[in-house]
C-alpha cells in the first residue's frame, strides 16, 4: 500500500505546530498502525530528519499510552487502539490525518505525544481503597455478588488511554472518572471512602480543566474498552448521593 | 524519550499526603458552593430546572388543546388559571407564584449552561483539523443554539399572547380571540412552528439527558427512558402544533 500522512508536528510544548505530508509508500495491510509510523520514522532517520514522537508501550491494547486521532476518530476507525488498529481499514492510496489527542488537560509534549497525567491525579485523588497490609485475604473472605463484580470489572478494564477525552466536543474526563468511581464503588471493599472518592475525585477532574458532560455518546464511540454509558449516570448519582450526604 | 507524564505519577507517599491535604489542610468550601462549582453540580441544577419547565410546557400545551371546544370553553380555562387557589390566594396570585418560579427555572437553567458552554471551549483550546463526530444526534447540536432560540421565542410569545404587545389583534381577556387572529398570518405560523420543532429537540436530547444527569438511568433503563424522551418531545410538539395549524387550515376561526 502507498499512503499519504499528514501528521502533527510540535518540537516542544511551547512550539507552534503544523500538519506535515510525508508518503509512506511501503506498507502492508498486516501492519499495525503504530508500525506504519515505525516504518516512516525509519525513512526520516535514514534521510537525516527528526523521526515523529509517538507514545506507546504495550502495542497489545493494554497499557493505553499509544492514542492519537487519525482521520477524525480517536484511535482510529475501529473500536481499539491505535496499537491494535490494523492498516487493513485504510485503502490503498488514503491520505490519513494524525493528530495528538486536544485537550486543555492534556498539553502536548511533543508531536503526537501529549501528557496524560491529569489522569493519574484523577485517579490519585480517590482511585484507592483502604487495605490491612500483610498476607494477602483468602479470595473468599469477602464475598462480591456475581453482578457487582461483573460490573466492576467491565469499568475497571479501563486502560486510561484518554480517548474518551479526545472524542468529547467538551475535552471531559467523564467517561474516565465514571468508570474508576463505578469499579470501586460497587465493590465491599470501596465502601469506606466511597463519599469522599467521588467528591474529590470529580473535584480534580474540574481542577484539572475538563469540560463539563452534554451526554454526546462520542466518549462511548471510541472507547477502545466499551466502558458503557451507563457509568456516567452511575458517576453523577454517586455524586449526588455523596454531595447530599457530605 | 523520556515523557514528563511518567516523570510526574504520583508515589505511594504522594498520594497519602495528599489525602490527607484534603481531610486536614484545605479549607472546606460550603457544600452549596462545591455543588454549584463542580461540573456534575450544575448539571444536575440544569437536569431539574429543565424538568420542571417540561413540566409546565407539558401542561400547557393539555390546556391549549381547550381551543378545539370552543371560544367559551378556552376563555373560561384562561380565567379559572386565575382563580386557582381561591379563596385562600387572591385572584391571580396563583398565576404569579407561578411566573416567578419559572423565572427563577429559567435564569438557572441559562446561567449554567452558559458557564458550562464556556468551560467546554476552553476544555478544546486547540480544534482538531480534522474531525469526525460518530454518535452525536442531531437534536445533540441543537442544544445550544436552540435553546437560545427557545429564549428569544419565549420573550416574543409573552409580548404576543399574554402583553399582546405584538399580536395582531389583541383584545384583554379573549385569548381565543387572540390566537386566532395571529395564527390567521403565516409568518406568525412559521415563528411558532420553528419554536416548536426547536422544543422538541430540545426535549429529545434533554430528556435523556436529564435523567442521566439524575443518575436515573441504568444499562437496563437506557432503551426505555430514551423512548420515553422521545415520545414525550413528539406529544409536546405535535400538541402544540395542532392549534396553529388548525387555524391555518379552518378548522378553528
Ligand atoms: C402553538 C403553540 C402555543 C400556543 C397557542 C400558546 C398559547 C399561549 C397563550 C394563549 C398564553 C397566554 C395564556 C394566558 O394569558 O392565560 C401563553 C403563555 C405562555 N406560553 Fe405559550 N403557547 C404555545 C407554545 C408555547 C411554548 C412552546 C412555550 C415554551 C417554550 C410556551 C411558553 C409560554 C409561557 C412562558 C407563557 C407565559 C405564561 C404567563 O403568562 O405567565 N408556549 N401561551
Ligand atoms: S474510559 Fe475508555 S476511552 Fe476513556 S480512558 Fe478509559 S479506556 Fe480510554
Ligand atoms: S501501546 Fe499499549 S495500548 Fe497501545
Amino acid at each position: 500500500m502507498k499512503l499519504t500522512v499528514r501528521i502533527w508536528r510540535q518540537s516542544g510544548p511551547q512550539a507552534d505546530g503544523r500538519l506535515v505530508s510525508y508518503a509512506v509508500d511501503e506498507v502492508s495491510p498486516d501492519m499495525s498502525f503504530l508500525e506504519m509510523l515505525d516504518v516512516l520514522n525509519q525513512d526520516l532517520i535514514a534521510d537525516g530528519e527528526e523521526p515523529v514522537a509517538f507514545d506507546h508501550d504495550c502495542r497489545e491494547g493494554i497499557c493505553g499510552s499509544c492514542g492519537v486521532v487519525i482521520n477524525g476518530q480517536a484511535h482510529g476507525p475501529e473500536r481499539t487502539t491505535s496499537c491494535q488498529l490494523h492498516m487493513r481499514s485504510f485503502r490503498d492510496g488514503d491520505t490519513i490525518d494524525v493528530e495528538p489527542w486536544r485537550a486543555k488537560g492534556f498539553p502536548v509534549v511533543k508531536d503526537l505525544v501529549v501528557d496524560r497525567s491529569a489522569l493519574d491525579r484523577i485517579v490519585q485523588a480517590g482511585g484507592y481503597i483502604t487495605a490491612p497490609t500483610g498476607s494477602a485475604p483468602d479470595a473468599h473472605a469477602t464475598p462480591v455478588p456475581k453482578p457487582d463484580a461483573d460490573l466492576a470489572f467491565d469499568n475497571a478494564t479501563c486502560i486510561g488511554c484518554g480517548a474518551c477525552v479526545a472524542a468529547c466536543p467538551n475535552g471531559s474526563a467523564m467517561l474516565f472518572t465514571a468508570a474508576k468511581v463505578t469499579h470501586l464503588s460497587v465493590l465491599p471493599q470501596g465502601q469506606p471512602e466511597r463519599a469522599r472518592r467521588v467528591l474529590d475525585m470529580v473535584e480534580t477532574m474540574d481542577d484539572e480543566g475538563f469540560g463539563g458532560c452534554t451526554n454526546t455518546g462520542e466518549c462511548v464511540a471510541s472507547c477502545p474498552k466499551g466502558i458503557p454509558f451507563a457509568s456516567i449516570a452511575t458517576l453523577n448519582r454517586e455524586f449526588r448521593k455523596a454531595a447530599r450526604s457530605r | 524519550m523520556s515523557l514528563t507524564s511518567v516523570n510526574r505519577r504520583p508515589s505511594v507517599l504522594d498520594v497519602v499526603i495528599d489525602a490527607a491535604q484534603r481531610r486536614v489542610g484545605r479549607k472546606r468550601r460550603p457544600a452549596a458552593r462545591q455543588f454549584w462549582d463542580s461540573t456534575i453540580g450544575k448539571k444536575i441544577v440544569m437536569a431539574v430546572t429543565g424538568a420542571a419547565l417540561l413540566g409546565f410546557v407539558f401542561a400547557h400545551m393539555v390546556g391549549n388543546l381547550k381551543t378545539f371546544f370552543g371560544a367559551n370553553d378556552l376563555n373560561a380555562y384562561a380565567h379559572w388559571l386565575r382563580t386557582i387557589g381561591e379563596p385562600v390566594l387572591h385572584y391571580e396570585w396563583f398565576l404569579w407564584i407561578m411566573r416567578a418560579g419559572l423565572v427563577v427555572a429559567v435564569v438557572l437553567h441559562i446561567t449554567a449552561t452558559v458557564q458550562l458552554v464556556r468551560r467546554d471551549h476552553r476544555a478544546r483550546p486547540v480544534r482538531y483539523a480534522h474531525r469526525r463526530p460518530v454518535k452525536a444526534t442531531f437534536a445533540v447540536h441543537t442544544m445550544r443554539w436552540g435553546g437560545a432560540t427557545l429564549a428569544v421565542f419565549i420573550v416574543w410569545h409573552i409580548l404576543d399572547l399574554t402583553v399582546g404587545q405584538v399580536n395582531q389583534d389583541f383584545v384583554a381577556g379573549d385569548p381565543y380571540h387572540n390566537l386566532v387572529a395571529d395564527f390567521r398570518v403565516w409568518w406568525v405560523n412559521v415563528i411558532y412552528l420553528v419554536a416548536l420543532a426547536m422544543l422538541g429537540l430540545h426535549i429529545d436530547h434533554g430528556f435523556a439527558s436529564a435523567a442521566r444527569t439524575l443518575g436515573i438511568t441504568s444499562v437496563t433503563r437506557e432503551r426505555a427512558l430514551k423512548v420515553v424522551g422521545r415520545a414525550t418531545a413528539i406529544v409536546t410538539t405535535a400538541g402544540f402544533a395542532v392549534v396553529p395549524i388548525a387555524v391555518m387550515t379552518g378548522l378553528v376561526r
